[in-house]
């Protein structure tokens, strides 16, 4: 008898969206329920648009963002957020980059004002690019060069994978390409990115909709119009024959191996890419996953493995080309071609076999608990939308993940398992230079 | 495009925009929670949380004295397998509610975590409590788990922030227990899963235990749900008093000599005092001025105006026997002692010059609002929840702190400052190059130089 699925809740988050007349695209996700807000504003460049010799420039932008605009000294942006009781930050991703605050609900206006005074410009000066250059030196150390498996493989498989300098280059970015940045890069990045037109803002939580719409048009309704800019195609051909490649990491006790396999379009073929989300987390999420029970506890031949969709780890917020990847941890001498294989041969058996009594629904049903579980919070449920309006226009996407988790089919995630193939993946050894 | 200048070259505006003002204050939100203590000892707290039809599971035992690396063992086979289940079987029975646990071991407790679909919770509790009864410790993975501990502990010795830290509570409590927190692998390949069965007979006891249950769940019912599905874990056991912490003991700063590191580790642990202080909230005051968050001296200094280090952080933190302030920053190798110098220049200036008001009003903003932040999912709460009880503490106590927070006074946060983040009280270590950072190091105070433990 198969097993009783647990039916898979939804949430409904009513979501507002409109354009205003330079092109800034909102989203207001009202939720009365705590006197929270999350305010995120996300435009659209990253990491892949950076240029040839300006390796980790979206990142340092990210922070020239953060250092006053028309009406703010340096610091003032923190200490206004803080100073109303909230918290902020910026992240940089491969195809967008964030800058958010969650806040008492009191201070809407003033984070709305806050965004929109650094949309319009911020305050790029030599002084402030000197000393965000030495702080995101100081990001890549503690990060990647002072610990072991620095980089490991967000920043050490896109190489293998990939062959064009967007998607392959190291998105921290060289201390050479870093040094060398100048204003004048700084404000042509930001006249061409940093446009109304290629931004959304969004905003969750505790707010009236139609002042909430009042205070929007107040504060981004002037500043000035730009529209997007083209965005080029990154798109690579697939790899027809396995690369592979290794280095020594000099603090690394143990070694690691890290795969990646290219994957349907996220956006234009979503229906294609979702079973590889599943797929993932039927290979690898807990005790009772596939290559956890067999290499971990039966093989004893890795210590940990995962595996997730995109880079930098969140499946939908990625544009093509992107990846599934598994990386894995070995005990002391472990043999990387073993468990290579061995993932070869799981992934044939899941391929061939298909999946057991009930493995499918209990895996669709923890990665439900997953989604909400992010969309709780006030801000994840803005920074998100953001994204899904940016990508694909349709920011109730979010709303609808763990039902559409939950149609994926048997026969799919099969069909899915059976294109990670050898001859397809790309992977990256980390030889253990510390190991004792 | 603005015709005024160039974007990405401003200045000045031309017409400068005022900051709008925050609106009216709203007040301090903090839900109702239900509680029940259960014949065996077991506190059960539920708070209702509708906002996403989830329920988060926090469950705490009193673990204090512990033997190490059996304790840290057990945290990890705890959900191995009971006499019914297999390992593989219990997490498959979790991921099917969409539930999930962990057992994880601080110095002063045992903590099991986890959060599922809502209308999962009986079975999750079913499960929880067959574990907290039967957990058998199947010699087959308890020989896994032990090698992937083993495993793990290597890896956070290759961890700078690990070391730093390692260092740092052995040189603040020299012989109490919360100076070792890690095991060594060799302690750890002795453990035989009988001593994790006895260790599991004597302290996973209900008594002085923590249940706390958040989420879409009706209180009354999660109540009886867990009465029912807990009801045959029992027995007082063997319950362990933690002495007293030592108070810190200025003295030379110690050096960690690790070759080759491109940063330094800089600690220092300064004195505090637990929630429930008179003083409390004056420090946490003072503590962000100095440290605890973005628009702090510190953080303006090190990193906003000298470029030294990424992302600087104190925080005071509680622990059963007792309290303390750690200041962390991973700094540049060649600005290591310029960094100290600015570091004990900002603790002294706050010990000995009160705070301007706009600086106490931004901080007592910041501390009010993020309570509310922190509490506003249900993972937050039930983590709050969870931590407020293991200081005996009740969501009641947080309007209670938040009137604390509001009404101390400039001068309230000065004394605090002068007793609590005074220099001459700091015990500070650093791990880095030596060779490059003893000597700037050694024009500030007296050194003591160990290598990097192997």
């Amino acid at each position: 008898m198969p097993t009783r699925r647990a039916r898979i809740p939804a949430t409904r988050y009513p979501v507002e969206r409109f354009t205003l007349d330079n092109g800034l695209r909102v989203v207001l996700i009202p939720d009365r329920s705590a006197p929270v807000i999350g305010v995120a504003v996300v435009y659209d460049v990253g990491i892949r648009s950076e240029p040839e010799g300006r390796s980790g420039f979206a990142h340092l932008f990210e922070h020239l963002m953060f250092q006053g605009s028309e009406n703010l000294e340096k610091l003032a942006h923190f200490r206004h957020v803080q100073g109303a009781g909230g918290t902020f930050n910026g992240s940089t991703h491969l195809d967008y980059t964030d800058y958010f605050e969650t806040l008492p609900s009191n201070a809407l206006e003033r984070a709305l004002f806050l965004e929109a005074d650094r949309m319009r410009g911020p305050r790029l000066t030599e002084e402030n690019l000197r000393n965000q250059v030495d702080v995101v030196k100081e990001e890549i150390r503690v990060n990647v060069l002072n610990r072991p498996y620095g980089g490991f493989p967000w920043l050490t498989l896109p190489p293998v994978l990939f062959d064009t300098f967007p998607n392959a280059h190291d998105g921290y970015g060289s201390f050479g390409d870093l040094e060398s940045a100048t204003v004048a890069d700084a404000a042509d990045f930001f006249r061409h990115y940093y446009a109304s037109g290629n931004a959304v803002l969004a905003v969750s939580g505790d707010i009236d909709t139609a002042e909430a719409v009042t205070l929007i048009e107040r504060h981004f309704g002037d500043v000035p119009a730009r529209p997007a800019p083209t965005r080029p195609d990154f798109a690579e051909p697939d790899l027809r024959a396995e690369r592979r490649t290794s280095y020594t990491d000099q603090l690394a006790p143990l070694p690691a191996v890290a795969s990646a396999w290219r994957v349907p379009d996220p956006v234009d073929d979503f229906a294609a890419y979702l079973p590889y989300v599943v797929l993932a987390e039927v290979l690898t999420d807990g005790d009772a996953s596939r290559l956890v029970e067999r290499l971990v506890h039966r093989d004893r031949a890795v210590t940990s493995v995962g595996g997730y969709l995109g880079f930098m780890g969140d499946p939908f917020d990625v544009r093509d080309p992107t990846a599934l990847l598994l990386q894995s941890h070995l005990p002391p001498g472990g043999d990387i071609d073993k468990v290579l294989r061995t993932v070869d041969e799981e992934l044939d058996r899941l391929a061939t076999d298909g999946l057991t009594d009930g493995e499918l629904a209990r895996t669709q049903a923890r990665m439900a608990t997953h989604l909400l579980r992010e969309t709780d919070a006030v801000l994840g449920r803005a920074l998100k939308m953001a994204v899904l309006e940016q990508q694909r226009g349709e920011p109730g996407l979010l709303g609808e993940l763990p039902r559409l988790v939950g149609e994926v089919t048997d026969e799919q995630v099969r069909a899915a398992a059976a294109t990670l193939r050898p001859e397809r993946r790309a992977s990256v050894e980390v030889i253990a230079g510390g190991a004792r | 495009m603005s015709a005024r200048s160039e974007p990405g070259l401003l200045t000045a505006p031309a017409t400068p925009r005022p900051l709008p003002p925050l609106g009216p204050t709203r007040r301090l939100k903090v839900p109702r929670q239900t509680e029940r203590t259960l014949d065996s000892g077991l506190t059960v707290i539920v708070v209702r949380r509708p906002a996403v039809p989830l329920v988060e599971l926090r469950l705490w035992m009193p673990f204090g004295q512990a033997q190490l690396a059996r304790g840290h063992l057990l945290a990890q086979t705890l959900l191995s397998g009971t006499e019914t289940m297999s390992s593989v079987q219990i997490a498959a029975e979790l991921q099917r509610i969409g539930g999930g646990l962990s057992a994880g071991l601080d110095p002063d407790r045992l903590m099991i975590s986890g959060a599922g679909l809502a209308t999962g919770l009986d079975r999750m509790l079913e499960i929880l409590g067959e574990v907290l009864t039967g957990a058998s410790y199947p010699a087959k993975w308890v020989a896994v788990e032990r090698d992937r501990l083993v495993d793990g502990i290597q890896v956070a010795r290759s961890q700078p922030a690990h070391l730093a830290r390692t260092a740092l509570l052995k040189r603040i409590y020299g012989r109490h227990p919360y100076a070792v927190q890690t095991p060594n692998p060799e302690q750890v390949s002795a453990v035989r899963p009988a001593a994790l069965r006895t260790l599991h007979a004597q302290r996973v006891h209900p008594a002085g235990a923590v249940l706390v249950l958040v989420g879409d769940v009706r209180p009354e019912r999660a109540l009886d749900a867990a009465e029912k599905a807990l009801d045959g874990w029992n027995g007082a056991g063997h319950t362990a008093d933690l002495p007293p912490a030592p108070p810190l003991e200025p003295g030379p700063l110690l050096l960690v000599d690790r070759p080759g590191s491109v940063q330094s580790s800089m600690r220092l642990a300064l004195p505090a005092v637990p929630r429930t202080h008179p003083d409390h909230a004056a420090l946490q005051l003072a503590n962000l001025i100095f440290g605890g968050y973005f628009s702090s001296r510190w953080v303006e200094n090190i990193r906003e105006d000298k470029g030294y280090t990424y992302g600087p952080h104190s925080v005071v933190q509680h622990s059963v026997a007792g309290s303390v302030l750690l200041a962390a920053a991973e700094v540049a190798t060649e600005v290591t002692a310029p960094a100290l110098v600015e570091t004990t220049y900002e603790l002294g200036r706050l010990a000995t010059v009160p705070p301007t008001s706009e600086e106490l009003e931004q901080a007592r903003q910041y501390a009010l609002g993020t309570l509310q932040l922190g509490i506003s999912t249900q993972a937050g709460l039930a983590s709050f929840v969870s931590a407020y009880a293991g200081s005996g503490l009740r969501l009641d106590f947080l309007p209670e702190y938040a009137a604390r927070l509001a009404k101390a006074s400039a001068a309230d946060v000065a004394e605090a400052a002068a007793r609590y983040l005074a220099p001459s009280r700091a015990v500070t270590v650093v791990l880095g190059d030596a060779e490059r950072i003893s000597a700037s190091l050694a024009t500030l105070a007296p050194i003591d130089t160990v290598p990097v433990p192997s």
